[in-house]
């Protein structure tokens, strides 16, 4: 997509069919030819890795639509239904569940990857920003996912994540009603929870789209966050890249299959296995891991509105990133300070995770203090990360000397002085 | 067509009649969509049916001392409490302006009630005409709606600090009058509208 393409039809059909939708070619420039920095390490494997999740929920998710009855009174049978009769079902089924999980493992790496390498920044904004977008929808349809099989869990999430909106001033109260299509959680959240569960895939595809799109005009970042100025700084996409992420996903294969095969129910939760009972709710609820972190945050703070914005602004001030962090240098391989801040970064994004499965009220490991505390420190890090480090940085921060060109960083500096050797 | 066709020459002149149908009708499509709008949201909300199965009698003899029914009412888990004399007298201590939330939030009030025990008990709820019900246990039971009011789970009967109910979601303690008094739940547990029919039978909506 970017720069002059280098197709060939070879057949007189290619040339036929070039002239009146050339897909062919669309295909070859941004697959096969394609620019690619040639220093990507195996961080850079995880957009591949997640379209093949997406795939794999999309195709598995229609099969269990054949199955599945979107009814208060059928839902929890018509899945116990398809993990017992129907054949195969109980492969399929996991598949999907775990590969939820999976999804957002590879997407969490995918932005770690992207925060330490400054994948953000100009001209990567838009770029960044669609990703945000992405990872809002695969949290809605998530979420919406979880409530489909009508178990315990399903319903309490539902209940308390919907009671969420309802702390909205005026519009709250409305807004919840529309939600349920009546006056609690009930038959016409469930029938539009999995109308809109199905819907939200293809958005996510499209939104993938314009995410490899805008990838395609800037072309990769890369571990040094040095642009490419030569050729001689890449490598075609094919074969040294679909090789790479073929492997890398053959490898992230393993790990979905270790669960889907030998611990299809770790990642759950066991009362998920209870039909819902509007009557009692379980004595713990809790979210799926990946929505844990924003759990601890929502219950860091007293105020049940506070909490909610605060939970939301987590993530929507990954919108505003670009914009807040200063330092021109791309690549924390540069940045010795923020890499450490980064680093710490993270480790506390883990920790609220353990915050938000533990009781608020139960003492830690941490010098003794409840969970509570725990997740209001490093609330406060995950804000100050974004809000005072990173825009500070920029102008504090004393930058690592940085290779000239891209393929200095991987020959070695006498790399210009013989440009024939290294071909 | 030069003369219909807006050019950087014709910048300042007076609008074609292409420039009006241009706008006529960009109008008409944006106030026509937005009016196609509304029943693709509204559609959402609570349906016909939905709305008409909205009562639910309860026979409050069926409710001993000290126990507690729970009816589902408009789709939403509702607490009959019979609560016991010393719970009443537990309550009538705690006066509204000792406790977070000092409204009754009780929907048989005039909005803006305090929250005494009286008020949140079924001596705030409306009578049909000519029955007579028995002040005893007027005083005793306790109608509300099930939803924690922070965020809907439902509480435990008879539990934490306060004896009343405890919500195990997120650790908000109710006393036995269902105020809140301890937690983030911001409310008092809400009080359905209700009406006595005969001296021991209520119809919740």
């Amino acid at each position: 997509m970017s720069g002059p393409s280098t197709y060939k039809p070879s057949t007189g059909f290619e040339r036929w069919l070039d002239q009146r939708l050339p897909i062919v070619r669309l295909g070859w420039d941004s697959f096969v030819d394609f620019p690619t920095p040639r220093n990507l390490n195996y961080w850079y494997t995880f957009g591949g890795i997640l379209a093949v999740c997406l795939m794999t929920q999309i195709i598995t998710g229609i099969v269990l639509a054949m199955h599945y009855v979107p009814h208060v009174d059928h839902a929890f049978a018509s899945v116990e239904r398809i993990m017992r009769d129907v054949n195969y079902g109980w492969l399929i089924r996991y598949i999907h569940a775990n590969g939820a999980s999976m999804f957002f493992l590879a997407v969490y790496l995918h932005i770690v990857r992207g925060l330490y390498y400054g994948s953000y920044k100009s001209p990567r904004e838009i770029l960044w920003i669609l990703g945000v977008v992405i990872y809002l929808l695969m949290m809605a349809a998530a979420f919406m996912g979880y409530v489909l099989p009508w178990g315990q869990m399903s319903f309490w999430g539902a209940m308390v994540i919907t009671n969420l909106i309802g702390s909205l001033p005026i519009i709250g109260g409305p807004i919840t009603e529309l939600l349920w299509g009546g006056f609690t959680v009930g038959n016409p959240t469930l029938n539009r929870f999995f109308s809109l569960h199905y819907l939200i895939p293809f958005l996510i595809a499209g939104a993938v789209i314009l995410h490899i799109w805008a990838l395609h005009v800037p072309g990769n970042g890369n571990p040094t966050g040095i642009s490419v100025k030569s050729s001689r700084d890449t490598l075609p996409f094919h074969p040294y890249y679909t090789v790479k992420d073929g492997f890398a996903i053959v490898v992230f294969m393993l790990v979905f299959a270790f669960f889907v095969f030998y611990w299809p129910n770790a990642l759950g939760h066991a009362d998920n296995y209870i039909e819902a009972n509007p009557l009692a709710t379980p004595a713990h609820i809790v979210p799926e891991w990946y929505l844990l972190p924003f759990y601890a945050i929502l219950r860091a703070v007293p105020d049940k509105l506070m909490g909610v914005l605060l939970m939301f602004g987590s993530i929507g001030i990954l919108f505003i990133l670009p914009w807040l962090d200063t330092s021109k240098v791309r690549s924390m391989r540069y940045r010795p300070m923020a890499k450490w801040f980064f680093i710490f970064f993270v480790v506390s994004a883990l920790i609220l995770g353990i915050c938000g499965a533990m009781n608020p009220d139960d003492p830690s490991p941490f010098f003794g203090m409840s969970y509570l505390w725990v997740a209001r420190i490093f609330t406060a890090y995950y804000f100050a990360y974004f809000l005072v480090i990173l825009p500070l940085l920029g102008f504090i921060e004393k930058p690592k000397p940085r290779p000239a060109s891209i393929e200095e960083a991987v020959l070695g500096p006498r790399a210009h002085a013989a440009p024939a050797a290294a071909e | 067509m030069t003369d219909v066709n807006p050019s950087p020459e014709g910048h300042g002149q007076e609008p074609s009649r292409r420039d009006f149908i241009y706008i006529a009708a960009g109008g008409a499509a944006a106030i026509g969509g937005a009016f196609l709008l509304w029943p693709f949201i509204d559609q959402m909300n609570p349906a016909a049916d939905t709305l008409a199965v909205s009562t639910t009698e309860v026979n409050l003899a069926d409710v001993a001392e000290g126990e507690q029914l729970t009816v589902m009412y408009q789709g939403k888990p509702t607490f009959v409490r019979h609560r016991t004399a010393e719970e009443v007298a537990a309550a009538r201590e705690t006066g509204p302006n000792q406790i977070p939330d000092g409204d009754s939030r009780n929907l048989n009030l005039v909005e803006g009630s305090d929250a005494t025990d009286q008020h949140r008990s079924a001596m705030a709820a409306g009578v049909r005409d000519g029955v007579e019900v028995d002040a005893t246990l007027r005083e005793r039971f306790i109608i509300m709606l099930a939803n924690c009011t922070h965020l809907g789970c439902v509480p435990v009967g008879q539990s934490g600090d306060y004896h009343g109910w405890y919500c195990p979601c997120h650790g908000s303690h109710y006393d036995t009058a269902g105020r809140i008094r301890r937690g983030p739940a911001p409310e008092n547990l809400h009080i359905p509208p209700y009406t006595f029919l005969s001296g021991t039978t209520i119809r919740i909506g």
